[in-house]
């Protein structure tokens, strides 16, 4: 997914595309200061900043694979934080729920070294214009 | 390691959460504040765009400062920082921010019980009433430690919110 390039915000604060998932992008982030919160823990923000970029990223390959077009505006996201996440590399990945003309319905889920144990959640909606 | 203030200030606060970790890498800057909110300032970068076509601010770091603000603001009605853990936040988006144009999370902690502190907020580019994007969110409190050095690596439940240490 070299092609699809993260926006400068994802690649500041360090998130890199590290595999896939059923043709999804996994994304991941390695643990430093610009993502640490409370000391050896993740703030919440970086959390929901690397669930985001999963999501976005989970749609624009889909609609790539479609070959389609858009630019992508953000709706609402609805972060669940499930348990702290620690100071080692966090991953997500996007699976699109519903892919509509207009619209995207994309759950998102970030994990740590256990990739049934998620840390955090989120729940996207996604206008394409 | 410093005593937290027996009262919590969130512009003195702001003096030392924002020199390091996520929120002083995005150049956060305490705002404002009343009796149960806080206002905090996201100052336009280049590096913290979404689309570098329309030079806006990125939705994530958005999130960031709403994070920062809520936990602030359950602090400010507190009195006194505590650790707390984000349980829940969502952001709805209304409209871009404007070009180069800075962001301010203005965020009402609105009840707070012995666990849980409830918030509400909005992100805008200057003017109130016409805001960037609502805020709600959940916050919970991580029992008696006042001070993150103490908290057990089993305490697991939810994300930090605040930086908080020292």
């Amino acid at each position: 997914m070299s092609d699809l390039e993260l926006p400068p915000y994802a690649r500041a604060l360090g998130i890199e595309v590290s595999g896939h998932e059923d043709g999804v992008p996994v994304l991941t982030v390695g643990f430093g200061s610009s993502v640490e919160g409370r000391p050896r823990h993740y703030h919440g923000g970086a959390v929901a900043g690397l669930l985001e970029n999963a999501g976005y990223s989970a749609l624009r390959a889909r609609l790539q694979e479609e070959g389609r077009n858009a630019q992508l505006k953000p709706v609402n996201i609805t972060v669940q934080y499930l348990s702290a996440g620690k100071s080692k590399p966090s991953f997500a990945v996007g699976q699109i729920t519903r892919l509509g003309r207009r619209n995207a319905n994309i759950a998102v889920e970030a994990w740590q070294e256990d990739r049934d144990k998620p840390i955090a959640t989120a729940i996207m909606n996604i206008l394409m214009a | 390691m410093t005593k937290p203030p027996p009262v919590f200030d969130p512009a003195e606060a702001s003096e030392s959460f924002f020199r390091h970790g996520h929120t002083g890498w995005l150049g956060m800057k305490y705002s404002a504040h009343g009796d149960d909110w806080v206002e905090l300032e996201l100052p336009w970068r280049e590096d913290l765009l979404g689309d570098p076509e329309r030079g806006v601010l990125a939705s994530g770091p958005i999130i960031s400062l709403m994070d920062m603000a809520s936990g602030m603001s359950i602090w400010q009605v507190k009195q006194q920082f505590a650790l707390i853990a984000t349980l829940d936040l969502r952001v709805d988006y209304q409209r871009p921010t404007r070009e180069r144009s800075s962001v301010w999370g203005r965020v009402e902690c609105y009840r707070t019980t012995k666990s849980a502190s409830f918030v509400r907020g909005i992100a805008h580019d200057g003017n109130l009433e016409d805001p960037v994007a609502h805020v709600a969110g959940v916050f919970m409190t991580i029992g008696k430690y006042r001070n993150p050095a103490d908290v057990p690596e089993s305490v697991q439940a939810g994300s930090a919110a605040g930086t908080g240490d020292e």
